[in-house]
């Protein structure tokens, strides 16, 4: 029930996702409370399925997702949306207020919050209390990717999942999201399970690592000491391949 | 009106027939069939419709209204072939809307329980429901593939499935409510409806007329409502799978 001394929180086994072809391929991983997992892959490798079998936004076709030692599917598939928290690539906003953004996951559950908290949560995201009342139509890609992450804080999630939240912004402003999301997990201690198709960004967080390609688990561990370590060659392989062809290649 | 009158106007189409002929159009043969066609149809209509008239048993005047929403349903079913069970759906929707309308109007001495009341009132209600239905299924897969992306946003932050499509249906009763909605808006400024004209030819008062038509216009409107809403909130939930996933079915190419 531990990973490095941590308490296990969520627990992938063997899934498998078929849909026109094999999406998943027996994943397996696990995740401790409190920890950043970043999941690395190129384009179509199954990120963003493993993220909304997570969810259930799909559903697997084998093996078991386990939440604090329960199978997720005992869970009421809200309640369960709530604890697992996703934000994916290009968010989805209603076209209203930012409050109004903010605010939805608990309306969703009958619970109003108040302009104290909603503006704290936007200032957990770097948003000053003046965005309140602005119009979502109005802001940045970056913003918009802050109000989403907003509105998944504000169900008080357990877990994080985030999809390529940087992948539509420019440079300067992906950085500034890694910024806020190392600090947000400082403060909140929030599991993350991070989707990235960048080396470089996987670098960065210099955290435990899986790697994913063609819906399987290539490597685990630290990205570091995955790139330095000789023992995989088709790890290796992978990583010259995927660094010729540009797909990994940082921004 | 004499036979004479009759072939008179039909003078009406030869005369379009005729500059057609003249000007090339190539569409004489086109208007002679379908003026024919139009002849016929309403010659065989006027005889079944005098047989259809004469029945006083009301349960067969249930059977024959049961199986224009049959047909209705079917038709209208066909614009929601990627909704589940989309056939059933029309066809409640249709009906539900004809009984009620058809109760209230009764039980409000407005109409009798007779051939010459239900079968031309019933193919009114039941046609506008029809199209009320199709407009609901029809907008509603549009919605539902367009807004794919903020439903599965508001899934993810634990919305119900009618907490996620409150939009969609809102948007899809919305659109299939407008006929009717601006039907009523500029009845009497634009256009008088077929009922009140036909009531003011036969000789009737026009307040008597005007009264008819408000009782056949709340009619269409309490039918195509009661339709529109029964489709909407019967078909969304066909589009979600029990663990509160939108089918694949609905992108936004739909």
């Amino acid at each position: 029930m531990f990973i490095g001394g941590c308490l296990k929180m969520l627990t992938v086994a063997n899934i498998s996702l078929v849909k026109e072809k094999h999406i998943l391929k027996n994943v397996s991983f696990e995740l401790a409370r409190g920890e950043i997992l970043v999941l690395l892959g190129p384009s179509g490798a199954g990120k963003t399925s493993l993220l909304r079998c997570l969810n259930r936004l799909d559903s697997l076709d084998s093996g078991n997702v386990f939440l604090d030692g329960t199978d997720t599917r005992a869970f009421p598939i809200t309640e369960l949306r709530r604890r697992i928290g996703l934000i994916f690539q290009a968010p989805a906003l209603i076209p209203d207020t930012v409050k109004k953004n903010v605010c939805v996951g608990p309306r969703l559950a009958g619970k109003n919050i108040s302009d104290e908290v909603c503006q704290s949560l936007l200032s957990r995201v770097g948003l000053e209390s003046e965005y309140c009342g602005r119009n979502v139509e109005t802001l940045s890609l970056g913003e918009r990717q802050r109000v989403a992450l907003a509105q998944v804080l504000a169900n008080e999630p357990d877990i994080l999942l985030l999809d390529e939240p940087t992948s539509a912004l420019d440079p300067t402003a992906i950085l500034v999201v890694e910024t806020l999301i190392q600090s947000l997990h400082n403060k909140l201690n929030t599991a993350m399970v991070l989707v990235t198709h960048n080396l470089e960004q996987a670098k960065r967080f210099n955290a435990r690592t899986l790697v994913l390609a063609d819906g399987e688990v290539l490597a685990e561990g630290n990205i570091r000491k995955l790139m330095e370590s000789n023992a995989n060659p088709k790890l290796i392989q992978f990583f010259e391949g995927r660094m010729e062809s540009n797909e990994l290649k940082g921004s | 009106m004499a036979s004479e009158s009759l072939l008179m106007s039909y003078g009406l189409v030869v005369g379009a027939i005729l500059i057609s002929l003249l000007n090339q159009l190539k569409m004489e043969r086109e208007m002679f069939s379908s003026s024919l066609r139009a002849t016929v149809q309403l010659i065989v209509m006027g005889f079944v419709l005098e047989a259809i008239l004469a029945i006083e048993e009301p349960l067969y005047l249930f059977l024959i209204l049961l199986s224009m929403c049959v047909v209705a349903g079917a038709i209208s079913g066909k614009r929601g072939k990627e909704i589940p069970h989309s056939y059933w759906i029309a066809f409640a929707g249709i009906f539900l809307g004809s009984v009620v309308t058809f109760g209230v109007l009764y039980a409000a001495g407005v109409i009798q329980p007779e051939a010459q009341y239900a079968i031309p009132l019933g193919g009114m209600i039941i046609g506008n429901s029809m199209k009320a239905s199709s407009l609901s299924l029809n907008r509603l897969i549009g919605e539902l593939g367009h807004q794919r992306a903020r439903i599965e946003t508001l899934l993810a932050l634990g919305a119900s499935s009618r907490q996620a499509a409150l939009n969609a249906v809102r948007q899809a009763v919305g659109a299939a409510m407008i006929p009717t909605v601006d039907t009523m808006k500029t009845v009497g400024l634009v256009h008088f409806p077929g009922i009140m004209t036909g009531f003011i030819i036969a000789g009737g008062s026009p307040m008597t007329a005007v009264k008819f038509q408000l009782a056949i216009m709340y009619m269409v409107a309490g039918a195509t409502g009661i339709t529109c809403l029964t489709v909407t909130l019967l078909a969304y939930r066909q589009c979600f799978t029990c663990d509160l996933q939108l089918i694949k079915k609905f992108s936004p190419t739909h």
